[in-house]
């Protein structure tokens, strides 16, 4: 701790015996209030069957029971399925936002300002909003006539346009130099090859944020799956953690452990990617 | 082959000029090279195709059809029956829609309050740069990423109503007999609201933390010099620099509150009593449990509405006090 960066509250900087006990109290009890529960969560997973309705941060022995009551519930099947959705989504959406974000940052055309209103009016739709009408067409899209209640498609394709990502696709492309476009448009390449080849592999960065956004968002979905799946072979993981405590078989520590399963990708995630996740979050917000 | 090579020079009738503002028009090229820079008129909007289909399946088509289903009586299989503005009558003449609107409120303003004080207090507690506070940081920040469905089978389970429940021997510890938390409707709103902020509070703690760094450090130093407390360094230079940061946080709080759905969904459906029932989970029992989806559409197009509201009112009080 050497940084004598000054805060407001100089609770950092403060050396006094008193400051320090307080500056430990805080942590401890930041530490209790926010983590405490996860570790709830994670000790009860381990811990024994017997025990009903006790959540508790003191371990009683560990054991992977819960784990092999939860598997023999069918956690495996909801596991796949949740990573089907959020692989299939994920791919689908950055593919859709790495292309609209090409065309609103690097051309001009008449109407852009309207695509433009329009990305931002759908993130001021909240899908629960949307939920009953959405329903209906996924039951029968139209003029396609598909139906996709039921399928695991159903729960990935209206996931597929995130306007958060698009725009900051979007924001990110047009810092790329026009120099580079130009070079190569005297080279002969055409827009495929300009994007695919010059643009794209210069958003990294920005891959790496809409990556993390899109599998938080989509690993979180509750209403969509919800909405689309008819029974139980198609539900994911979060979706059936209610089918589980449900069940009066089931014990608290055996919906724990599928809790844990259904955490930790999200978990790891954030884990890894801690910096550009932190970063792209204060950026969009702050942007407003 | 690229998608504008094939036609060396576009149709002037295609589209509007070709010159694009910023642009220098190199004259090396000529007419090719022109053409060559615009692409066809097209282009564009072949890359935003597919996001266009999909916004317009999954968010346009629905909104229209919201609004158009509250004004019908909608019967599957036999034809939507206009009815006018008796959905909506319904629902504002509803006691149960006025209850479940009256909750949502609660819940947003409380969550939002809650979060937002909370957040302010741990920012600014934890604001600094040393690595045990990155640490404790990011293990706050942890149920943020945590999945809604996880965060509420959890809190149900540290909720249970009997003495040996997680916080119930919490309680027990300090002498405070056991609560019924989500199980009576005394404490259940509470309850659900208590469990937002323990999401919501780091969340904004981060959003203010980077608010936090573009106040000016000098402006601290000098504060103290002049003989500031801590707290007047706080109300006097740290609050007004965070002042757009708040409103926003404020935004999207608000409107996360009002559309709340999966934490009540799961913690109380509603219950007991309908103590927790906020306007979404009606609007989902309404639609999907008993068929009355024009109804249902009009619940939601209201909900749209407060959300829009708020927006606009939040974004004029901001613009007015910068000006």
């Amino acid at each position: 701790m050497s940084e004598h960066t000054e805060t407001a509250l100089g609770l950092t900087e403060s050396r006094s015996v008193g400051g320090r006990i307080l500056r430990n109290v805080v942590h401890l009890l930041v530490l209790i209030v926010f983590a405490g529960p996860l570790l709830a969560l994670l000790v009860s997973a381990f811990g024994h069957v017997k025990d009903p309705t006790q959540l508790s941060v003191i371990p009683s022995g560990v054991t992977l029971d819960n784990f092999r009551i939860a598997f023999d519930q069918g956690v495996l099947t909801y596991l796949l399925n949740s990573f089907f959705v959020v692989g299939g989504g994920l791919l689908l959406q950055v593919a859709v936002s790495v292309l609209a974000g090409y065309a609103l940052a690097r051309k001009v055309f008449p109407g852009m300002t309207l695509v433009l209103v329009a990305v931002l009016a759908t993130l001021m739709l909240p899908e629960e909003i949307l939920a009953l009408p959405l329903s209906l067409i996924l039951s029968d899209l139209p003029v396609v006539h598909f139906n996709l209640i039921g399928t695991l498609a159903g729960m990935i394709v209206p996931l597929g346009a995130w306007g958060f990502s698009i725009l900051v696709m979007t924001e990110f492309m047009k810092d790329v130099p026009r120099e580079l476009e130009e070079a190569a448009r005297i080279d002969g390449a055409g827009d495929l090859r300009i994007f695919a080849q010059i643009i794209l592999p210069m958003c990294k960065p920005a891959l790496g944020v809409i990556g993390v956004f899109g599998f938080t968002m989509i690993w979180d979905q509750y209403l969509l799956p919800l909405l689309v799946s008819t029974d139980s072979s198609s539900y994911t993981l979060p979706l059936a953690l209610r089918t589980l405590r449900i069940d009066p078989s089931v014990t608290p520590g055996v919906v724990m452990a599928a809790s844990l399963l259904a955490l930790l990708p999200s978990v790891i995630v954030f884990l890894f990617f801690q910096r550009s996740f932190v970063s792209g979050l204060s950026s969009g917000a702050l942007k407003g | 082959m690229s998608l504008d090579q094939a036609e060396p020079a576009a149709p002037p009738a295609a589209g509007p000029s070709p010159r694009k503002p910023g642009r220098r028009d190199g004259g090396a090229t000529g007419l090719l090279g022109r053409s060559r820079r615009s692409g066809r008129w097209w282009t564009p909007w072949l890359f935003l195709a597919p996001a266009l289909i999909l916004f317009l399946y999954f968010k346009f088509i629905p909104m229209a059809n919201a609004l158009t289903m509250s004004f019908q009586e909608v019967q599957p299989y036999l034809g939507n029956k206009w009815v006018g503005t008796d959905n909506y009558a319904t629902v504002l003449q509803s006691h149960g829609f006025r209850e479940a609107a009256w909750h949502t409120v609660v819940l947003a303003a409380g969550q939002t309050a809650g979060s937002m004080a909370l957040g302010l207090a741990l920012a600014l507690l934890m604001e600094g740069q040393s690595r045990r506070l990155k640490i404790v940081r990011s293990a706050a920040f942890l149920p943020v990423v945590v999945p809604l469905a996880v965060v509420a089978e959890l809190w149900r389970i540290m909720y249970h109503p009997t003495g040996d429940g997680m916080l119930n021997s919490l309680l027990g510890m300090v002498g405070v007999g056991p609560s019924g938390f989500i199980n009576d409707p005394d404490t259940s709103m509470a309850s659900i609201m208590l469990t937002g902020i323990w999401r919501g509070a780091p969340y904004d703690m981060m959003i203010i933390l980077a608010g936090l760094t573009s106040v000016d450090r000098g402006l601290y130093e000098a504060a103290k010099v002049d003989g500031a407390s801590r707290w007047q360094r706080v109300w006097h230079v740290a609050v007004p620099g965070l002042r757009s940061v708040f409103s926003i946080l404020f935004i999207l709080a608000a409107i996360r509150g009002l559309r709340v759905f999966t934490e009540v969904f799961l913690l109380t459906n509603g219950g007991p009593d309908g103590s927790t029932e906020v306007v979404m989970t009606l609007i989902y029992k309404l639609g999907l449990e008993q068929n009355r989806l024009g109804v249902g559409a009009a619940g939601a197009v209201l909900l749209f509405v407060a959300t829009l509201i708020l927006t606009v009112v939040v974004q004029l009080l901001r613009r007015r006090e910068s000006k």
